[in-house]
């Protein structure tokens, strides 16, 4: 056996140039678990998708290895790599029923008559559509189109199936459903996925680990707890979530926290030391809004602030609090509308604190 | 509310005007201006297209000749039974026929029109005429047999009889070679006068090549140019249209100057050593020219179509082909094709239908056997001057033609017809 056969996907070192001045993906390394679900996440031109395409073959990688299952498949052509693929409009053939667009991969790999029907039907009823076999493409709609596609790509059996950027066609509702429709399905079959999106919530929701892309490199890899609680650098901690960023200047090192001045004269915080080396460089600190209490009882947090309410927004469920703190005037706490919760005005001075864990000192 | 219900059910609006009543009220001035806006064009089709096509067609059954020049041989005839000859009502009624007709200078129409039928005919009326004008008493039955014999003869009578209508079929008979016997039945015509069906299957034969040729060579350009970055395509476009905004004269007699025996293509043979100086080819002057110099013309008439069908078809279809299994040329053919298929029907129904009818290049270089249906209509509008048999000719081909497009409107569907 192969020393890395735990790896079903292996990228090393992988570049890409269009232009041959400029490289769209840097330096990609990635290792895929079988029947893992991985999703590429990250900003349009950040490469996430130039990376799935070098995987399904339709794009070649300009240097680097691409490996899939031990072998290399950099000279492989498209249609011998057994990967199946959902596209981001589906790309339904629309000249074919449902039942035809199922039967058509295993057409191609001149299956019997019986075992399609039998593979087709089984693959209908596993995203419900064993009613709408017969129906053309546009004839459903748009989440019924989702469906298919992905019954597509699973029908034949795949190693892998990839993922570019499925729901961004469909409203927020059916959005949500699909996410779960589709983590089931992974869940059920245990098929490897690779999942490219620019929607934070859906990979964070979806995911067993999130490649998050930035500049044509991956920025940070991890499981979606770990991203959100423990990004490695300001990038990550914007992308992912709502975050709050104070900027200070590191004036102590301790172990693995750090004291840092907030400039804008709003005193000393200590904060966990993630990516800064040494004393004097400036650093951003970032907060989680939902991390942030008010006016907590002395002693509870390690860190206090003064604050001045600006703004007040309900949502229902908690109200954002816009608050100045050190001369950042867009600081937001998410305050829970719970029912001892005690109400503010705008212009009021309120503390706020911290835990230091919860503050971390990263890259400027 | 904004509505109402009356007794019997029916929607009103709130003044009680019933709502469809209402509704085309408030319509009717959008109506009236939508058919203003295109009344010009309207009238304009129907003066220069409907009315010409209308007219031509009822000439390939309109026969006003005998029926209008000898009104009294039409009537004499209408009770006789075509037995025996007529009697001698009738042979007055001849001699006055002719000699009105004779005063009035038309009798010639007559004589030609039935020449038409029965060659010979123009020499028995224009003879009998020019001396029936000598007649003053009857009987006239044995004068008019002796000034020419033909008047003997029961058959003559038979066709001047079947001739007397105002309206007739031997045009549309005769243009699919048919023609009617002196006992009156229908029957084909000897062979070597056999024209019309062979011309409109070599029209239809070479249309279909044509179009086939067309579809083979417009297919990789359309896709090239559907595929191609816009910069590249932009410049492959002008190609495709540079012809077109040529003079049609201009492009075919090109292709005289390339195809000609002792012209361009054939030199560089013979340069070549390919042939020989006694085996030059001939290229133009028959169905090969026609051929090559049509498809060259109609080209750009499946181009265009093909590519405006390509142009809207992703490339992420033939991706997702390939990602399931299928090797590129099995996805072109399941996938790619069929998606251009409303493309591939436009272009053809256009090439089929326009050199169906094409006259100027065969004409030019058709030579004998590359003439086609239409050279023969401009030969008997313009020569013959037998304007009811290019009627009945034209009239076939518009029956054609429509039925090539209702069969077309079957299979594929003229909603899903995109033209450029």
């Amino acid at each position: 056996m192969d020393s890395n056969s735990d790896f079903l996907v292996q990228f090393k070192n992988v570049q890409k140039s269009y232009d041959g001045v400029h490289l769209v993906v840097k330096d990609f390394n990635v290792d895929m678990v079988r029947g893992e679900f991985l999703t590429m996440l990250g900003p349009s031109g950040s490469g996430k998708t130039t990376c799935l395409m070098m995987l399904a073959g339709f794009e070649t990688a300009t240097s680097g290895e691409i490996i899939l299952d031990g072998q290399s498949i950099n000279n492989v052509a498209p249609h011998k790599r057994d990967i199946g693929m959902v596209f981001q409009n589906y790309a339904l053939f629309p000249h074919m029923s449902v039942a035809e667009n199922l039967a058509f991969p295993l057409q191609v790999r001149k299956m019997g008559k019986s075992e399609i029907t039998d593979k087709v039907n089984h693959a209908l009823k596993m995203v419900r559509l064993d009613n709408f076999a017969n129906r053309r493409p546009a004839q459903l709609s748009g989440g019924q189109q989702q469906r298919v596609a992905v019954a597509r790509a699973l029908v034949f059996e795949p190693k892998l199936v990839l993922m570019d950027e499925p729901l961004g066609a469909l409203d927020k509702n059916l959005r949500e459903e699909m996410q779960y429709e589709i983590k089931h399905i992974h869940e059920d079959l245990g098929v490897t996925m690779l999942y490219v999106t620019h929607d934070q919530v859906e990979a964070l929701t979806m995911s067993d680990r999130i490649a998050v892309f930035d500049d044509g490199i991956v920025q940070q890899l991890a499981t979606p707890h770990a991203l959100y609680d423990q990004p490695c650098n300001a990038f990550v901690a914007n992308f992912i979530g709502e975050n709050n960023r104070l900027m200070g200047k590191v004036i102590a090192i301790e172990g693995d926290t750090c004291r840092v001045e907030l400039s804008g004269g709003g005193g000393i915080v200590q904060a966990k030391k993630i990516n800064v080396d040494k004393v004097g460089d400036t650093t951003t600190l970032s907060l989680r809004p939902e991390r942030v209490l008010v006016n907590p009882a002395a002693g509870v947090c390690p860190n206090n602030c003064e604050a001045t309410v600006e703004e007040l927004i309900y949502h229902g469920d908690h109200t954002r609090t816009r608050v100045s703190i050190s001369g950042h005037t867009d600081f937001i706490i998410k305050v829970p509308n719970t029912h001892n919760q005690q109400h503010m005005q705008r212009g009021e001075k309120i503390t706020i604190g911290w835990d230091t864990d919860d503050c971390r000192a990263l890259d400027a | 509310m904004a509505t109402s219900y009356s007794k019997v059910g029916e929607m009103t609006t709130n003044d009680g005007v019933p709502l469809k009543v209402s509704l085309q009220r408030s319509q009717r001035k959008l109506k009236i201006w939508a058919f203003l806006l295109v009344a010009p064009l309207l009238l304009f089709i129907i003066v220069s297209f409907i009315i010409p096509v209308v007219n031509m067609s009822l000439r390939g059954v309109e026969n006003p000749q005998v029926h209008t020049i000898m009104p009294n041989v039409t009537k004499a005839l209408a009770r006789w039974e075509g037995v025996d000859l007529p009697d001698e009502a009738t042979y007055a009624a001849l001699v006055l026929d002719l000699q009105e007709g004779r005063k009035n200078k038309n009798i010639g129409k007559v004589a030609s029109r039935l020449n038409y039928e029965r060659s010979g005919m123009r020499r028995v009326i224009s003879g009998s005429a020019r001396k029936a004008v000598k007649l003053t008493e009857g009987p006239y039955k044995k004068q008019m047999i002796k000034i020419d014999k033909s008047w003997g003869d029961v058959a003559v009578w038979s066709l001047i009889k079947r001739e007397s209508g105002q309206f007739t079929f031997s045009y549309l008979i005769s243009a699919v070679d048919y023609r009617t016997n002196d006992q009156g039945n229908i029957e084909a015509k000897p062979e070597n006068k056999q024209i019309y069906k062979a011309l409109f299957g070599r029209t239809l034969i070479m249309s279909f090549t044509i179009t086939a040729i067309c579809i083979l060579l417009a297919y990789p350009i359309a896709y090239l140019l559907a595929t191609l970055p816009l910069a590249k395509s932009n410049l492959l476009m002008i190609l495709v249209l540079l012809p077109f905004w040529t003079s049609l004269l201009v492009r075919t007699t090109t292709w005289i100057v390339l195809l000609q025996t002792q012209g361009v293509l054939n030199d560089v043979l013979v340069w070549m050593n390919i042939i020989d100086e006694a085996g030059r080819l001939q290229m133009i002057f028959n169905k090969t020219g026609t051929i090559v110099a049509m498809t060259h013309i109609l080209l750009p008439f499946m181009i265009l179509p093909l590519y405006s069908v390509m142009k809207t078809i992703p490339p992420t279809y033939m991706r997702a082909a390939l990602s399931l299994g299928a090797n590129p040329v099995v996805a072109f053919v399941r996938v790619y094709i069929p998606m251009t298929v409303s493309g591939i029907g436009a272009g053809s129904l256009l090439v089929f239908i326009l050199s169906i009818g094409y006259y100027i290049t065969p004409a030019l270089v058709g030579g004998q056997s590359g003439l086609l249906i239409s050279n023969m209509i401009a030969y008997h509008m313009q020569n013959s001057l037998n304007w009811g048999l290019a009627g009945a000719l034209g009239f076939i081909l518009l029956v054609i033609v429509m039925v090539f497009y209702s069969i077309f409107n079957k299979v594929i569907g003229i909603d899903k017809m995109k033209m450029g």
